[in-house]
């Protein structure tokens, strides 16, 4: 069934993006649904990551240099992000997205 | 497809529905860490070493520990009585399903036209350096800036609320 290798990595990539979308759409946590971004980050990775190998030119490295730029905005983001979780659980004591129901702090 | 590829792409999406099905935080937070070593090993089964190594030293070092950091700090280890699940999970399931649904058909689709088994690409860390230093320098810079913004960014958002002083 499955013919390449390329085939292989690219559909593990969309398995992994695709539990990664649920967990950040199903669960009530804030810091749950910014874990399912990583997981989507990452399955993007992987599929940058096996363009890259398979591809006609992987010297030119493009695939992995845009991989590893993507790791570094991702770290970025985690950190900003659960500094926000954080700040807004000082806020309102609570981290359920359920329960954030108000712009106003 | 090898037996390896196989069993490090079950320890990867094995501790990706682990992350996103388990009820205490801080056991998502080590499937999580699970699941970002199987991608690792992936990344280094793809000939991608500096990748995979990279990927060990931010996500499964630092990242993890980041939200381990946050869960603790927002008390979000304690089980919530109503459930772990959003009101309308069963929506949010339905679109991850069917993201997944386009994806894998649109694959599986391409599959033939798809490039087969190359040889490796003998990609040294010199040649990596090289091109970050050469043709890929602009956004290295850039690269570098947004670290240190976000750095400040969430030390300030994370920091404590000074008492307004009269």
């Amino acid at each position: 069934m499955i013919a390449t290798p390329l085939t292989g990595y690219l559909l593990v990539a969309a398995l992994i993006f695709a539990i990664g979308l649920a967990g950040a759409l199903t669960r009530r946590n804030a810091i749950l649904v910014l874990i399912g971004i990583e997981l989507m980050l990452n399955a993007a990775n992987l599929n940058l990551i096996a363009f890259w190998r398979y591809g006609p030119h992987p010297e030119m490295l493009t695939g992995m240099m845009f991989a590893i730029f993507s790791i570094a905005v991702a770290a970025a983001e985690a950190a900003v992000g659960l500094g926000l979780v954080i700040s807004i659980y000082r806020h309102v004591k609570t981290t359920d997205l359920d329960q954030m129901n108000e712009m106003k702090g | 497809m090898g037996v390896v590829f196989y069993l490090i792409s079950a320890l990867a999406v094995g501790g990706a529905l682990a992350t996103v099905l388990l009820k205490n935080l801080v056991h998502c937070a080590l499937a999580l860490t699970v699941s970002f070593l199987g991608i690792a090993f992936l990344f280094l089964r793809l000939d991608a070493e500096f990748v995979g190594f990279a990927q060990i030293l931010v996500y499964v070092g630092a990242v993890a520990i980041l939200v381990v950091f946050a869960i603790l700090l927002t008390r979000a280890a304690e089980l919530p009585k109503v459930g772990v699940f959003s009101k309308t999970w069963i929506v949010g399931l339905a679109i991850a399903a069917a993201v997944f649904a386009v994806l894998a058909w649109a694959v599986l689709r391409a599959g033939p036209w798809l490039p087969n088994e190359t040889a490796a690409p003998q990609v040294t860390v010199n040649q990596i350096g090289q091109a970050l230093m050469g043709r890929y320098v602009l956004p290295l810079e850039i690269v570098a800036a947004l670290l240190t913004a976000a750095l400040l960014g969430a030390v300030i958002v994370a920091m404590h609320e000074k008492v307004r002083t009269k």
